[in-house]
Parts: structure tokens; C-alpha cells; sequence
């Protein structure tokens, strides 16, 4: 994964609570089984609308989402993170992030930024009075910056320091394979299994 | 202090825990599916790494899968099943396919195969996973970075979950079902209500309920935000257990029970959030917007968008009635369908037909409507089958289908056309879910069964 450690970008105001992850990118695009390519899934439904913040040449190459709140609820598919950081997204600005989909972004490293809603009507405004505007995200600092406005996020402890040093799961956990072993050696036999008994 | 039902389990599968760092947590049982599967075993083949732990890992054919008889017509859907089952024969894991007597939807399948125990921390790239918590497992969806990380590792940093008692009290009254108190939950607690928390439902109403209904209940924990969703195992819960395949057998099936007794709350544990609703005041839900907190009792009219708090809810109100076709002040039983679908993870299983099979017995769907009856699972078909259920759908003038997916999110061939209205039994009412410009109304089996013959939302009363 690349470490992350700030991104300045074109910020784009999406107005909308609950953006689920159908809307982000509808099923009919998760029958692919690569990894990449999901750029054209992205609010596939509402980019056919041409008023669309998207669809807006201010808006087109905006790699800084400022959503409202309860942003990527709904199903687990990492699909959803893939998509906007296909599209060039590399942050997501919200008063608050469904669990699964904050998890997956850390984990692919797409950065979810956690303001108070005031902040985020804030920032809206910003980006709606000076379209194309760039929003400066610094993950040391935990601080976005927007013209004059500086505001605070949040994000969790362990996925930042992921995040800025780059780093792999699965590496990090198989580092500790003897603890792993030693578990499974006292695991009660009756267990479930998949085996065929 | 005591603990909860979900720290207890949690307790009992970490692995490691170490000051400032999340918990590792050992997983008993990693379900697959062909959906979010394919980039995780792609990972694996590029680290080199292996499946570690074969026999704790499952898969099924469940999201693509044609609901109609014959091979699966879109080139992208059955590359997808493909590529699972190539995965599963180049690892080791044991496979489900389409044809298969145990095939279904993954949620369905473990709990009928008796996998789905008491205390196992289960986990599968579906957000519905929430489900097997049901059975007192501590049960959550996952991403496909932590698909691969599972089946790298057989374990998942995670920070500990908080806890919140969900309380329902008294009795549930006749022809309430578990689709109406969870509906009525998530309205309550709104769709973020539950973020960060695990729920664990509570109470008469609660205890009282079947296996199969306390899994509709916590199938849907995840659309009020919530990780996960709990049932403390009892009585009910052992007795559905005993003598299915993958259950324990003998002195196992005794030393299991005596460890799954101690799976309660502890009198004095505190949980971090509490919520409390009355059974007696509930009544058949149906959910009017486009998501799964925007729901009413279906005696209700459709709400003012001026009638909400704050300009947020206010505005999702107004664009959830936009896209959803309605007027403010409308009675919801007015409002006509389409097409009704009965099935999905949430309310596909045996006793969801039979309690649909009972409304609709001797009466005819409308003829403006559709019905689609899908099975949860190839054993639910063949058993409701056996019971005669098919004949009474068929007789009605519905379609009886194979098991999967199906209309809960249109994969596969079964779409709501552009503008098209259902009364659905599934999970999600988000636009487009169930096809590109689809309105959906979640509702019980047994308000889709009466919807269907009254071609407008109903409840079995209006029959």
C-alpha cells in the first residue's frame, strides 16, 4: 500500500446523507474479479444526471469527496472504495462513516476523514462559492484546509499509523503466527468444521 | 463487573492483545461467496500465501446464480461463479456449487447445516452476516482485504466493539412478525444508530421467537449501522442445533451445550447504549423511502418531509418521495405494486414461505402483479416442496424459483424494470437496488403474501 501522509486536491460537495453503497456502485459492476477498473461504477445512477457535481467541469477532476453524513452504509463491498479511488478520489470527508466501509478504506487507503457536521456545511459552502477550489488533507496534523477555513478530523489511531507508514495487514498479523498456533492448539474439539465428518 | 454476551465471546477468541493496538481475534468460521471473493484469492497467489485453515472455510454459489433452470446466461456473472469454483479446487476449500442439495444463500446454509454455533466468531465478505448472530456467534461482514486476510491468517485485527441492549418488552402481538420489530427498531434507531455498536436483542417478545425469526432480526442489525447483531442461545437455539450435520454429536454435543450455557449477559454487565421498545405497540411495518430507517406501521400515510427535525432529514425525505414516486398525506395502503418478492437471507427460509403459503392458500395474485417466491436455500425448496408449498404459490398464480439471491440486489436476471413498485421481503430499499430505477417497499412474508392478492400494500386483515 502507499503511505499517505497529506493530499491536496479539488474538493468536491456531495449533498446527500446516506449515500449507501448501491449508490457509490451498483451490484451489476461487482461481477468483475479484477481489482481495478471500477471508475465507471462510481454513482453510476447519478452521473447520468447531468447536474450531477461530478458531471460539473469544476467538479470532474475532484480527488477530495466532502459527503454528508452516514456516508457508505449499507453492504460490505469493498467495490465501493475501489470505485472512488478508481475515479481518483484519494479522501472522503464526512460527519460519519458506516463501519464497514471505513474499515475497507483503511485497509485499500482511502482516507475517511471524520468532521463535525457544521464543519462539513462549512467546507460545502467553501467548495459551492469557489467551485474547482482545492482542499489540503494533512494526516500528521489531523487538519483540512479550504482557503481561510481550518478545520480538525478525526481518524482512528491504528489505521492512521497504517496509513502513514504504508503497511500491509496480512504481514503485520503473520508476525504473530505463534500466537496464532498456540490458539488454535487449545481450541475446544467440538468446534465447528467444514470438513466432512 | 459482568460482561455481556458479545465481550464474552470476544474474550474468548483473542489471540493477542497488546496495549495501543487492536485485538487479534481468531475466526471459527470464514464463509465465501463469488461476489467478494476473486481479488482476495488473487492476493493470495501473488503473496505465495495458502488457504490457512481449509477447514474452517465454505463457499457457495449464491449472488449470480439464475433462479430459473439451465447455466448462467450472463458471460460476466458465470466468469464470476467460474473463477470461485477454480479458486476453490486450486486452495482447497470446500464448495456448494449450482445442482448442489446444500446450495443457497451463505446465510442461509450455515445456520441449516448447524455450522453456525453458539459462541464462534463467524465472518463473510457479506454485510448480511449479521445473521448468524442469531445463534449467540458473534457475526459481521467484512471487506475483501479482510476476506484475504482471513484466509491468509485465520485471524482479524479488529478494535472491541461497544455494546448496546436492544429491549423488547412483553409479548408480541398476533400477527407481528420478527421483519416488523426489526423494521421498527431500525426506524427508531435511524440507519446510524447502531455504528460501532454490536446489538443484542433482548426481552419477551425476543425470547419468545423461533430460530428462523430471531435470524430476520439480526440479519438486518447491519442496516442500523450496527457490526453486528446477538441472541443469547437457549433452549430454542439447542434444540434447532441438535442432530443437523455439522452439529456436535454425543459427549461433544453435551460439552458444547454446558459452554454454550454461559453464553448470557451477566446480570450486572453495563452496556454502552440501551434502547427499549414495547411490543405491545408494534404492529406490521412497511418502509416508504429509500432506506431501511424510513419505515411506518402500514396503517400509516406517507410522512410530510416538513415533518422531520433537522434540514438533513428533512431533504432525504423529500428525495427518498421524489424517487419513490408518492405524495406526503397518501395512505400507504394505497399504494399499488407491481411485483412481490418473497425470499432473500432476511426471509427465504422455511417457516418465511409457510407463513406467505398460509395468506395466499386458496387465493389468487392480483393481476397486475407479479410474484416471485424464491427459496433461501436448494434444502428450503426441496423441504417446501415435500410440505406442498410450491403447489399452493403456483396455484395462486405466483412463480415458484431455485434458491439464491435473486431480487434482493438483481445480479442475476431478476430485475424491477425502471419505475416498477415492489412490496420485497429482502433487506435494502435503496434506489436502483432491486434494478436501475426500481421503487422497493420492505415488508414481511406475510404483508407481501396479502399484497400480493390486494395488488396494494396489505396485511393479511385487509384479505
Amino acid at each position: 500500500m502507499e503511505r499517505f501522509i497529506n493530499h491536496t486536491g479539488v474538493g468536491a460537495p456531495l449533498r446527500r446523507s446516506n449515500v449507501d453503497t448501491d449508490q457509490i456502485i451498483p451490484a451489476v459492476y461487482l461481477k468483475r474479479v479484477t481489482r481495478t477498473g471500477f471508475e465507471d461504477g462510481l454513482f453510476s445512477a447519478w452521473r447520468k444526471d447531468e447536474s450531477f457535481v461530478l458531471n460539473q467541469d469544476a467538479f470532474r477532476d475532484a480527488s477530495v469527496l466532502v459527503a454528508g453524513p452516514d456516508f457508505g452504509t449499507g453492504s460490505s463491498r469493498e467495490h465501493a472504495v475501489w470505485a472512488l479511488m478508481d475515479y481518483g478520489f484519494r479522501v472522503v470527508i464526512s460527519s460519519r462513516f458506516a463501519d464497514i466501509f471505513r474499515g475497507n478504506s483503511g485497509k485499500a487507503g482511502l482516507l475517511t476523514a471524520q468532521v463535525e457536521q457544521g464543519d462539513v456545511e462549512l467546507l460545502w459552502k467553501y467548495l459551492e462559492n469557489e467551485p474547482g477550489a482545492q482542499i489540503s488533507v494533512d494526516l500528521e496534523s489531523r487538519t483540512i484546509t479550504a482557503g481561510e477555513l481550518v478545520v480538525p478530523f478525526e481518524v482512528d489511531d491504528y489505521i492512521r499509523w497504517r496509513l502513514m507508514e504504508g503497511l500491509d495487514d496480512i504481514s503485520l498479523t503473520l508476525r504473530h503466527e505463534g500466537d496464532i498456533e498456540r490458539f488454535e492448539a487449545q481450541r475446544p474439539a467440538w468446534k465447528p468444521t467444514t470438513s466432512v465428518r | 463487573m459482568g460482561k455481556t454476551l458479545a465481550e464474552k465471546v470476544w474474550q474468548q477468541h483473542v489471540v493477542r492483545s497488546a496495549e495501543g493496538e487492536p485485538d487479534l481475534l481468531f475466526i471459527d468460521l470464514h464463509l465465501l461467496h463469488e461476489v467478494t471473493s476473486p481479488q482476495a484469492f488473487d492476493g493470495l497467489r501473488l503473496a505465495g500465501r495458502r488457504v490457512r485453515r481449509t477447514d474452517l472455510t465454505l463457499a457457495t454459489e449464491d449472488h449470480n446464480v439464475p433462479t430459473t433452470p439451465g447455466p448462467i446466461s450472463d458471460p460476466v456473472s458465470r466468469t464470476q461463479v467460474e473463477t470461485l469454483r477454480k479458486n476453490c479446487e486450486e486452495f482447497g476449500v470446500r464448495l456448494f456449487p449450482m445442482g448442489d442439495a446444500q446450495q443457497g444463500i451463505v446465510h442461509i446454509i450455515g445456520p441449516q447445516l448447524g455450522l453456525t454455533q453458539p459462541g464462534a466468531t463467524i465472518v463473510c465478505g457479506d454485510s448480511h452476516t449479521s445473521t448468524h448472530g442469531a445463534f449467540g456467534a458473534l457475526a459481521f461482514g467484512i471487506g475483501t482485504s479482510e476476506v484475504e486476510h482471513v484466509l491468509a491468517t485465520q485471524a482479524l485485527p479488529l478494535k472491541p466493539f461497544r455494546t448496546m441492549a436492544i429491549n423488547v418488552d412483553g409479548a408480541l402481538p398476533e400477527g407481528v412478525s420478527a421483519k416488523d420489530i426489526i423494521l421498527a427498531v431500525i426506524a427508531e434507531i435511524g440507519t446510524g444508530g447502531g455504528q460501532g455498536y454490536v446489538l443484542e436483542y433482548r426481552g419477551e417478545a425476543i425470547e419468545g421467537l423461533s430460530m428462523e425469526a430471531r435470524m430476520t432480526i439480526c440479519n438486518m442489525s447491519i442496516e442500523a449501522g450496527a457490526r453486528a447483531g446477538m441472541i443469547a442461545p437457549d433452549e430454542t437455539t439447542f434444540a434447532y442445533l441438535e442432530g443437523r450435520e455439522c452439529a456436535p454429536a454425543g459427549e461433544e454435543w453435551d460439552a458444547a451445550v454446558e459452554e454454550w450455557k454461559k453464553l448470557r449477559t451477566d446480570d450486572d454487565a453495563q452496556f454502552d447504549a440501551e434502547v427499549t421498545i414495547d411490543a405491545a405497540s408494534l404492529s406490521p411495518y412497511v418502509t416508504w423511502g429509500t432506506n431501511p430507517g424510513q419505515g411506518l406501521p402500514l396503517s400509516a400515510n406517507v410522512p410530510d418531509p416538513e415533518s422531520f427535525g433537522d434540514d438533513s432529514a428533512k431533504a432525504a425525505a423529500s428525495s427518498a418521495l421524489e424517487y419513490m414516486g408518492l405524495t406526503p398525506g397518501q395512505p400507504l395502503k394505497e399504494i399499488s405494486v407491481d411485483t412481490v418478492f418473497l425470499g432473500s437471507c432476511t426471509n427465504g427460509r422455511i417457516e418465511d414461505l409457510r407463513a406467505a403459503a398460509e395468506v395466499i392458500k386458496g387465493r389468487k395474485v392480483a393481476d397486475s402483479v407479479t410474484m416471485l417466491v424464491v427459496p433461501g436455500s436448494a434444502r428450503v425448496r426441496l423441504d417446501a416442496e415435500a410440505e406442498g408449498l410450491d403447489k399452493v404459490f403456483t396455484e395462486a398464480g405466483a412463480e415458484w424459483r431455485l434458491a439464491g439471491c435473486s431480487m434482493c440486489l438483481g445480479m442475476n436476471p431478476d430485475q424491477l424494470q425502471p419505475g416498477e413498485r415492489s412490496a420485497s421481503t429482502s433487506n435494502r430499499n435503496f434506489e436502483g437496488r432491486q434494478g436501475k430505477g426500481g421503487r422497493t417497499h420492505l415488508v414481511s412474508p406475510q404483508v407481501a403474501a396479502a399484497t400480493a392478492v390486494a395488488g396494494t400494500l396489505a396485511e393479511p386483515g385487509d384479505l
